[in-house]
């Protein structure tokens, strides 16, 4: 138990082909699910707050409360679905990188989504008026504002990215943790514990916190030098 | 002040008409039984205390909500014609560049990039922009900002433009400067519809003049019989700096 | 501003393109459920590298809990299920999700407790004396409580000991061995654990080995191949190869050979 910061250190400093392997897969499935989270959830989350229907609010509510949803039920659900006995069995996802990022997209998405509404519904207070005076629909009024958005924005993408990164339920559950092939930073760090191994496992999570400090700080950084340009 | 080609071989949307409009949200009725024609070429300034239904006006001919009951048609039959801009009384501007900004409703009209990058281009020398095209237009100053949101209608080639409260928020220079280019667009041929509360610019800018007060028009002519010789009580009353609702 | 943000949405996006590489399947693989004790215990990443060179076939192992490993092969999720639960095993078969149960070695439970061994069971003179001695001291005790072989295999001993145990001493953590074991250290408890599992553990603080060696306490390993003909994706021809490589005489030294802190963990016992 003892130095788990130095074991770190001397872990990062070796350079060791399985944790660099383990490091980048992580980044790896958790940066795609965020992409697709992203590239689903701004339009969505968007349309979200411009659109007005009957049962508009029921979805509202139900995307809040998914951004709740234990990561364990997620996995469970997708493992469900993508067992070789669940209905999308025959696609042979389970125990693959791809289930992982099925799960992570499904904890990443009511983050994206709800966030995006909420920062979009402000804005369009905002601009409405002014989009419809120099002639943008409401279609063409989600990318300019989400773009118009952007700042506010990447706080609920790196959410989303500090949910995915950090959970470890739903990629056990459906990645199954196989060296080499999908264990992760956190199933690792699973293992790692469970093995009594507490020393590496905590130097597992220090590298975890840097890498998602190091994110977050860069995205804090942009943020703030945007605010200073941009107003 | 030359006049801009474009514009003067357009097709005409003007003269816009309103019957009968009436503007109702619930039980008030916030604009009630309007009759009124713009005329292509004139400065028609809209005056009435607050809350008379100024703004509302503005936005109902341009077109950003619907009247109750009545009608606004325009001479070319369009709903909602391209050739017509509105500055609002606070313009948003989008968190871009100056560039980024004229170019925006730009590529809203369906204009091919080449053409737009060369009507940017020209808007930015018409206003003065050019040192400041690449700048975060939210980081400009008020008169600057203010320039731009003309810039970016004027972009858009309006026969008719819109302007409500176009100063308000702004020093006397930079008053002065935007009531400068309301005057170039007038000679440009630009039918110019907008509302003040400064009755000093009023004066300096109207060729036409109409009076709301509460919710009706109640006096719609040229500016100089308006300002000697006002017809009814509340115009009086109005002009003479006395308050009345 | 604006070419730094482009930049970023031009990474995620190119990042996206990646996914289509994620699934990198290596040609030949099988997939195997086995227990957190045999994968904790290291033994697969010591005979795993050499059946692959001598066959070309990856084994991707997941490791879960008995039970669960059980429940994966039953829904054709791997290939070939390598467990610690015989009774279990042997219904497995009986119901048809496995083809045939063979044996391929053993390792044996031990009783972990604090060193200063409150219930006396280093006087035991069986293991369900020692269960006996524990629950009588009132001693606290970490079970695994997750239906997993080794869960199972305590569950036995109370059964033969005829205890039901339950109260404040009884501790059930429904998790893996580790984390039991990290529970018990904490406690300090007493915990039935594999050999394995205990020699590999790194963080065992005060804890220490207070009984072993009766033969009720062996713990046989079977390994099964996922009955094709229920679920036709199964890869017999391979799963079959790493089963009679298992149980051949190169797959018996292999496992015979491995050993943590000079000790052997498992005893081949292929038939």
């Amino acid at each position: 138990m003892d130095g788990p910061f130095l074991i770190a250190i001397g872990l990062i400093a070796s350079g060791d082909p399985a944790l660099t392997e383990i490091i980048a897969l992580s980044l790896k499935v958790t940066l795609t699910a965020v992409s697709i989270g992203c590239l689903v959830g701004l339009p969505l989350g968007a349309g979200l707050a411009l659109a007005r229907f009957p049962g508009r609010g029921v979805i509202v509510v139900a995307f809040n409360a998914l951004m709740g949803l234990p990561p364990v039920v997620a996995g469970l659900l997708v493992y469900l679905m993508l067992s070789r006995s669940g209905p999308l069995g025959d696609l042979a996802l389970l125990f693959t990188p791809t289930a992982m990022v099925i799960a992570q997209t499904i904890l990443i998405l009511p983050i994206v989504i709800s966030l995006t509404r909420s920062v979009v519904e402000d804005l369009w207070a905002e601009y409405r008026e002014q989009l419809r005076s120099l002639g943008a629909g409401r279609l063409r009024s989600v990318p300019t504002l989400l773009w118009d958005g952007r700042v506010s924005l990447v706080t609920g993408i790196l959410a989303g990215f500090g949910r995915a990164s950090a959970e470890v339920g739903a990629v056990l559950i459906v990645g199954g943790n196989i060296a080499g092939h999908t264990r992760t930073m956190t199933t690792a760090i699973t293992l790692e514990t469970s093995r009594g191994s507490l020393g590496l496992a905590v130097a597992l999570g220090i590298i975890l916190l840097l890498i998602t400090l190091s994110l977050n700080a860069a995205a804090w950084g942009l943020a703030q030098s945007a605010r200073g340009r941009l107003g | 002040m030359k006049v801009d080609k474009v514009i003067a071989s357009a097709t005409t949307i003007l003269p816009l008409r309103l019957k009968d409009m009436s503007y109702s949200v619930g039980n008030a009725r916030l604009l009630d039984g309007i009759d009124l024609t713009v005329k292509a070429g004139r400065r028609l300034v809209v005056m009435g205390p607050n809350g008379a239904g100024k703004s509302l006006l503005l936005r109902l001919c341009h077109g950003l909500i619907e009247p109750t009951s009545g009608s606004i048609s325009w001479q070319s039959q369009d709903p909602r014609p391209a050739a017509q801009a509105m500055v609002l009384q606070r313009p948003v501007l989008l968190r871009r560049s100056v560039r980024a900004n004229l170019n925006y409703p730009l590529a809203l009209a369906g204009y091919a990039r080449a053409a737009r990058s060369e009507m940017v281009q020209k808007t930015l020398a018409r206003f003065g922009l050019i040192p400041l095209a690449e700048r975060p237009a939210r980081l400009l100053s008020g008169g600057e900002q203010q320039r731009l949101a003309l810039a970016r209608a004027w972009a858009l080639r309006p026969q008719i433009l819109f302007l409500d409260e176009p100063s308000a928020a702004l020093d006397p220079s930079a008053t002065r400067a935007i009531e400068d280019l309301i005057f170039q667009f007038s000679a440009e041929g630009i039918t110019i519809v907008m509302t003040s509360h400064d009755l000093f610019q009023a004066r300096r800018l109207a060729q036409d003049v109409a009076f709301l007060h509460r919710g009706r028009l109640i006096e719609h002519g040229p500016a100089a019989q308006f300002f000697d010789a006002p017809q009814t009580p509340e115009a009086r009353d109005f002009l003479g700096g006395a308050l009345i609702w | 501003m604006l070419s730094n943000t482009r930049a970023l949405l031009l990474c995620a996006i190119s990042s996206i393109g990646s996914i289509a590489a994620v699934p990198a399947f290596a040609q030949d693989f099988i997939t195997v459920a086995s227990t957190t004790s045999t994968e904790n215990s290291g033994l697969f990443g010591y005979i795993l590298p050499m059946f692959t060179e001598e066959t070309g076939i990856d084994v991707r192992v997941v490791a879960q809990g008995t039970g669960q490993a059980l429940e994966t092969g039953r829904r054709g999720d791997v290939d070939v299920v390598f467990v610690h639960a015989r009774p279990a095993e042997e219904q497995f078969v009986a119901e048809g999700y496995g083809v045939e149960r063979f044996d391929v070695m053993y390792n044996d439970f031990v009783i972990v407790g604090p060193d200063s061994d409150p219930a006396n069971t280093r006087a035991a003179e069986n293991a369900v004396d020692a269960m006996t001695a524990i629950a009588q001291a009132g001693a606290s005790f970490a079970s695994r409580g997750d239906d997993s072989g080794t869960h199972k295999a305590e569950l036995a001993l109370w059964s033969a000991a005829d205890i039901v145990p339950e109260g404040a001493w009884y501790l059930e953590t429904g998790s893996g061995m580790g984390a039991t074991l990290n529970t018990a250290v904490q406690v300090p408890a007493y915990a039935l654990t594999d050999r394995g599992t205990w020699l590999s553990f790194e963080n065992r603080g005060d804890l220490t080995v207070t009984y072993e060696g009766d033969p009720v306490l062996f713990n046989p390993y079977g390994v099964i191949l996922v009955n094709p003909e229920l679920h036709p994706h199964v890869k017999a021809q391979e799963g079959q190869a790493f089963i009679d490589w298992l149980v051949s005489d190169a797959g018996q030294q292999a496992i015979a050979d491995y050993q943590v802190g000079g000790e052997q963990l498992f005893f081949p016992n292929a038939q």
